[in-house]
């Protein structure tokens, strides 16, 4: 019944290790330099697709910080970090869609004239 | 009863030791989660405004990219002399810490003055935050970030007299521990103000 990993642990809340640094920087170094030449030499023609290529790259680059930076797992905090955190992904995600989605909307109701395309 | 012990009773005088890894960075990493919902507003109102010109120039007219990317890259390797900082913390190698941590220091007063002198130009060409509704997201999002990263600065400043004074104690580990949750956070941040706001800014 009583679980000595709960309450006042004197581990620490994450043991970093030089690998998981060296791996993390090296990621983010690749994702971030694909981006800035997509977009500095123009690789990919279509504006819309480059958007959605970039898009994609920071999403999986806001992972590998999260993991090899930020260490969240499952286990640290009995899971209660990536809970929050996770809530909070959800909590941006609502507010990111549900702006756009009413503004646009409204932009789209409102004006007459046709609206320098946006997004 | 003599008034010290009321004093004891209703103030609590003495401190108390924090287990590390308990507490504290879950309620700092909580604290993070709420400026991570401040920078979504900011970035969803960039989003609504950020094709709102008023006339006036547009990114592809204002960014340039090469700086940006400097000004990235110089984010990216304070994050991992951050991170070394840490290791050596966990070696218990209190100048290797002390060393990391002004390369760290270093890395960041770059990034803010790129970021200053990059705002400098932009108020000299008179693209500065009231010309459109664009730069004013522009210059509320990015400077918000910017903010962040100035308190980082000062708060890595008072640790390293802190580590330098009183040398690795249990709670100067935990303060480490939560600045390098708060610098690695406004790495990620970072990520999604060069995607959105600088690339897709010159995309469009």
């Amino acid at each position: 019944m009583a679980d000595h990993s709960h309450g006042h642990g004197h581990e620490p809340a994450f043991h970093a290790t030089t690998k998981d640094y060296v791996i993390g920087f090296v990621l983010s170094v690749i994702l971030t330099a694909i981006p800035f030449w997509l977009v500095m030499s123009g690789a990919i023609a279509d504006k819309s697709t480059t958007a959605i290529v970039i898009t994609a790259f920071a999403a999986v680059q806001v992972v590998v910080h999260m993991v090899y930076f930020l260490h969240m797992n499952g286990k640290i905090e009995g899971g209660w970090n990536l809970m929050a955190a996770l809530f909070t992904i959800l909590l941006v995600a609502i507010i990111l869609s549900g702006t756009l989605w009413v503004m646009f909307h409204l932009n789209a109701n409102m004006m007459p004239v046709k609206m320098d395309g946006m997004g | 009863m003599a008034s010290t012990n009321l004093t004891e009773q209703y103030y609590d005088l003495h401190e108390h030791a924090h287990p590390d890894g308990y507490s504290t960075t879950l309620g700092f990493w909580i604290y993070l989660m709420s400026d991570c919902l401040i920078f979504g507003m900011l970035f969803a109102t960039f989003a609504v405004l950020g094709g709102n010109y008023a006339g006036g120039p547009a990114p592809k007219d204002l960014f340039e990219l090469p700086l940006v990317a400097v000004n990235t890259s110089l984010l990216l390797f304070s994050s991992i002399t951050y991170g070394f900082a840490m290791i050596a913390m966990q070696n218990g190698s209190k100048k290797g810490l002390i060393g990391w941590l002004i390369l760290t220091l270093c890395f960041g007063l770059g990034f803010l003055s790129i970021e200053l002198f990059e705002f400098h130009n932009l108020i000299e060409e008179g693209a500065g935050p009231q010309r459109s509704a664009f730069l004013s997201a522009f210059f509320t999002l990015v400077g918000t970030h910017g903010l962040h990263v100035t308190f980082g600065s000062i708060w890595l400043v008072t640790l390293l007299f802190q580590v330098g004074k009183h040398g690795l104690t249990e709670a100067n580990k935990r303060r480490l521990s939560c600045l390098s949750l708060f610098w690695h956070f406004l790495d990620v941040v970072w990520i999604g103000v060069f995607t959105f706001v600088y690339l897709m800014g010159v995309l469009r």
